[in-house]
């Protein structure tokens, strides 16, 4: 067979490291037309917008949004990051991609043009195929409406700074953050209910916010009107009450709607973080597949790229490197363990779903009966990130190929023993087993304390009773608690009690208290 | 699919967060940068800063469950030997999972970031006192003026170099030829003789026509001045050219002076060297201490050094006026001393000091300040002997200031001289 170079030639994308924005345009047309042609990926439209290495830091900052409200704490952070990465001892990402649509995906200017193809394929392709398509992202987040809903955010808090002042308004935050991770409303069907609701009272919140602009301020809705509330209600506590429902696992939502105390632009602040906590909280529970689908997709298009004389061998093996030491994952004993590599993982239960499609093992027709030898792969793998998140996937897909190839085993540890049992290795009987407790370990509900708001004393002494449902003796950490509690009273205004009380025995372990002095 | 450049976007799109996080840890970062102060050298105090501070008030708490209680169960990879039923020893302090535990435990500790130039010397003001005008003054870097750069081709109109946009205008006029005002005046002279001559030689009327018309037509083409003749005046902003100064720091050393007092000296050192960097391309510094003896020594020592003896302080001008001979020359030198005392003098030695500085060294300097360091709890004070014999040259001489400091928000006043009236010192 005859090799005609200047054929070979003329179909490489590009040649060398340089990058232009026609070659960047280029590429994208040929990871698209991969992407989307053959894989049928359905996607948000991309934006790409090339950064700096400063900015990108800036972009860390502010957890990865393109603007944020202003807060000490993303300071905290940026300070640090800055630190580590001027030391040399933190490398920034290659990309930053955010749920929005358009799609925003962040390059640096500093990369070669061979990891710019890598990202297009990587954050422009995977993730925003999985932020569109996956049922938890549908459900919690709004891409249409992040952006806007950022921009009002900001204006609102910077607003608020300039009007009641910037401890004030840092106070609250602090309040607010601390609670962050309680608020969500977990619950499918509260969340729906929710999801109505917040749209509507944002649009009429904005609406509102727009009036007040050039209006006298935050005297629109009446104060009574709040305080009325809880003194008009007749059996405040045992939660038949319809605007007390308790017990109410949504800390920061209960806070906003019953809090005593709290002035109208203060509730509207923990509205705000309530909303940006409810935003990230699918990507909490989907870091394994929302990690594994891009890093399956990335693979696949650089090896068709490749496959269809569009990448050098130059550019393939530069690829090879990065990918590879994307998705290495170190043995526990390692020095470089730090737990498991999502990447790795979610990339490598995707390839082995990719091989039980189309070329199965006895063993996978056992286990994976509906889809051993479908023959359609990406079609399956479509599938799956539209339809799971970390834990059921985990649960559903990993199989004993990728058990045994991580050598994966479970691990039994009881506080009081000075050592830690192995409790299953990769063997018949210990598959399961593994199984279960991996993913039991990405199911977010399990590793967050489970509280809940059980009893309001809206009438007289003003108590909060908060509740922590203690599984397996798991207590919360003690100084935390006691400084987040502050947090809560402080919100509260009133007396507030949180009580450890066992899951199954119902006996109570332990209280805690913060008396808020009026 | 749409392409954006962010580059050229504002880069310090975190600054608002950083501003509010160092108000945030600001009593912590204020304290590191006095420990800072205390530490770093006096002529090292431009720059910025790594500090050091507890991460106390930045905790950001949040409910979080206990990994040292109850049980739990966990997934690890690379399994080489185990198999089930086999114990591992838990790692000694931060449980077992080693990332979360780490994190947290370091976290709270100490939180070491680095504070700009800018951030820094606004702390260390915060603690002088410093007036904000002065402050700006001597937070920027340098002063500039305006200097003559050349020419160029476009400027606006009152920056016009006539000479220049003359001689473009005339050797155009050569290259290209423009008959001058007096060829056409000799031609319009020329046809009136001709038409004069009777009977008019006809041909040479209209050659001289002719002529005469090309000649108006040139004029009008080639214009007397053209924009491309225009040459502009051109300036530049460039560094003012500053020359060198020399600080003394002269500071009494015998047993009376406590830590606390010579750290509020050494504010008053630093203070006067920021400001002299700001005017002077190089400053140095030389340190003189004295009991009844004076040396000249490093920085090291100077502050750390403990001497025991009387205190006769005109020994630490002869000492100043002997570098000074050697060292640095009037001419090439601007001369600036600072004194730190608590006052003590052998009462007869004050003749011989007054002597000194009326005579040679007042007028050797551009600025001599004084002060007079004390405990806060002293009291109104008893006059010094120092304090006293000073008092004469008040109103006496412009360049001379003392001011009796408890405090370092006390010291800035000192220089009021020095910064309201800039150009007396400048010299």
């Amino acid at each position: 067979m005859q090799i005609n170079p200047t054929k070979a030639t003329s179909k490489l994308l590009f040649d060398g490291a340089d990058w232009t924005f026609d070659l960047v345009k280029k590429a994208y047309d040929s990871v698209q037309e991969i992407g989307v042609g053959e894989l049928g990926l359905d996607i948000y439209p991309n934006v790409i917008e090339v950064i700096t290495s400063e900015q990108m830091l800036d972009a860390y900052a502010s957890i990865g949004l393109p603007q944020m409200y202003r807060h000490w704490s993303y300071g905290k952070h940026f300070v640090r990051d800055e630190m580590n990465y001027r030391r040399g001892s933190q490398a920034l990402a290659y990309e930053l991609v955010i749920n929005s649509d358009p799609c925003i995906n962040y390059i640096m200017e500093e990369n070669s043009m061979t990891m710019h193809t890598l990202v297009l394929a990587h954050a422009a392709m995977g993730h925003n195929h999985f932020f569109k398509n996956n049922y938890l992202f549908q459900e919690w987040t709004r891409a249409d409406a992040i952006l806007d809903y950022l921009d009002f955010a900001k204006s609102y808090v910077s607003r608020c700074e300039e009007l009641h002042g910037m401890n004030a308004v840092e106070q609250v935050l602090d309040d607010a953050h601390a609670l962050m991770q309680q608020g969500i409303s977990r619950y499918p069907g509260s969340n729906k209910q929710m999801s109505l609701a917040r749209e509507r009272e944002r649009a009429l919140a904005r609406h509102l916010y727009e009036e007040r602009s050039f209006n006298d301020l935050w005297r629109t809705v009446p104060k009574q009107q709040v305080q009325e509330k809880p003194e008009g209600e007749e059996a405040p506590a045992s939660g038949g009450s319809s605007q007390v429902r308790l017990p109410e696992e949504n800390l920061l939502y209960f806070l906003e709607k019953t809090a005593p105390k709290l002035e109208d632009w203060e509730r509207e602040l923990l509205r705000i973080v309530r909303n940006l906590a409810t935003y990230f909280y699918p990507q909490r529970q989907t870091k394994v597949m929302n990690e594994g689908c891009a890093t399956w997709t990335h693979f696949h298009i650089m090896n068709r790229l490749y496959d269809t004389g569009q990448l050098s061998e130059g550019a393939m093996l530069e690829f090879l490197h990065s990918h590879s030491s994307v998705t290495m994952q170190p043995s526990w004993n390692d020095r470089r363990f730090s737990g498991l590599n999502p990447y790795a993982l979610g990339f490598a239960i995707m390839r082995d779903i990719e091989r039980i499609a189309t070329e199965p093992t006895s063993e996978d027709k056992d286990w994976f009966p509906d889809i051993a030898g479908s023959g359609d792969p990406v079609g399956e793998l479509k599938r799956i990130w539209a339809e799971f998140r970390d834990d059921s996937f985990i649960l559903q897909y990993l199989s004993p190929k990728v058990i045994r190839d991580f050598r994966l085993f479970g691990i039994h540890d009881e506080a009081q023993y000075p050592h830690v049992f192995v409790s299953s290795i990769h063997d018949e009987r210990g598959y399961r087993r593994v199984r279960q407790n991996l993913a039991q370990q990405y199911c977010v509900s399990s590793l967050d304390p489970d509280l809940q708001i059980i009893d309001a004393d809206l009438q007289g002494s003003r108590r909060l009773v908060v509740s922590h449902r203690v599984r397996n003796g798991v207590m919360l950490e003690r100084a935390n608690c006691e400084r987040t509690l502050y947090h809560l009273a402080r919100l509260w205004g009133y007396r507030v009690k949180l009580v450890e009380v066992d899951a199954e025995s119902g006996k109570v372990l332990k209280e805690h208290e913060n008396l808020r002095m009026p | 699919m749409q392409i954006v450049d962010r580059r050229l976007n504002p880069k310090a799109k975190s600054l608002g967060n950083r501003q509010r996080f160092i108000r945030r840890a600001k009593a912590e970062i204020k304290e590191a940068v006095r420990e800072a102060v205390r530490s770093r050298k006096v002529s090292d105090i431009g720059a910025g800063e790594d500090v050091r501070i507890s991460s106390k008030s930045l905790r950001e708490p949040v409910f979080s469950l206990d990994s040292k209680s109850g049980s739990r169960d966990f997934v690890l990879p690379g399994n080489s030997d185990l198999v089930v039923g086999d114990a591992i020893p838990k790692p000694p302090p931060a449980g077992g999972r080693g990332s979360k535990g780490s994190k947290d435990g370091s976290g709270e500790d100490e939180f070491v970031f680095s504070l700009s130039r800018e951030e820094f010397l606004d702390l260390f003001f915060e603690d002088l006192q410093l007036p904000n005008l002065v402050k700006a003054k001597l937070k920027s870097v340098k002063s500039t003026e305006l200097s003559r750069a050349g020419f160029s081709s476009d400027g606006s109109p009152s920056k016009l170099n006539q000479v220049r946009t003359m001689r473009n205008s005339l050797a155009r006029r050569i290259a290209l030829h423009r008959p001058s005002l007096a060829t056409l005046e000799q031609l319009k002279e020329e046809i009136a003789e001709a038409e004069a001559e009777s009977p008019p030689d006809e041909n040479l009327l209209e050659e001289l026509r002719a002529r005469h018309a090309r000649v108006v037509c040139l004029r009008k083409t080639v214009a007397y001045l053209d924009p491309l003749d225009l040459k502009f005046n051109r300036f530049e902003r460039v560094p003012k050219p500053s020359t060198q100064a020399v600080m003394f720091c002269l500071m009494d050393v015998s047993a009376s002076m406590t830590e606390r007092l010579k750290d509020l000296a050494k504010q008053f050192y630093m203070l006067l060297n920021i400001f002299l960097r700001r005017h002077y391309r190089e400053v140095q510094v030389v340190f003189i201490r004295h009991t009844n003896v004076a040396q000249e020594v490093d920085e090291e020592t100077f502050f750390s050094g403990r001497e025991t003896g009387g205190t006769v302080v005109s020994t630490a001008f002869v000492e100043m006026q002997r570098v000074i001979n050697e060292r640095y020359p009037l001419s090439d030198w601007n001369i600036y001393a600072a004194q730190a005392s608590d006052g003590h003098n052998f009462s007869d030695d004050m003749e011989e000091c007054m002597s000194i500085l009326q005579s040679s060294l007042l007028s050797q300097c551009q600025y001599f300040a004084y002060i007079e360091v004390g405990a806060p709890d002293d009291g109104p004070y008893p006059s010094s002997e120092v304090w006293e014999g000073y008092e004469d040259l008040i109103g006496q001489h412009d360049n001379f200031a003392m001011r009796r400091v408890t405090e370092a928000g006390e010291i800035y006043p000192v220089f009021r001289n020095l910064f309201s009236d800039e150009k007396s010192t400048k010299g």
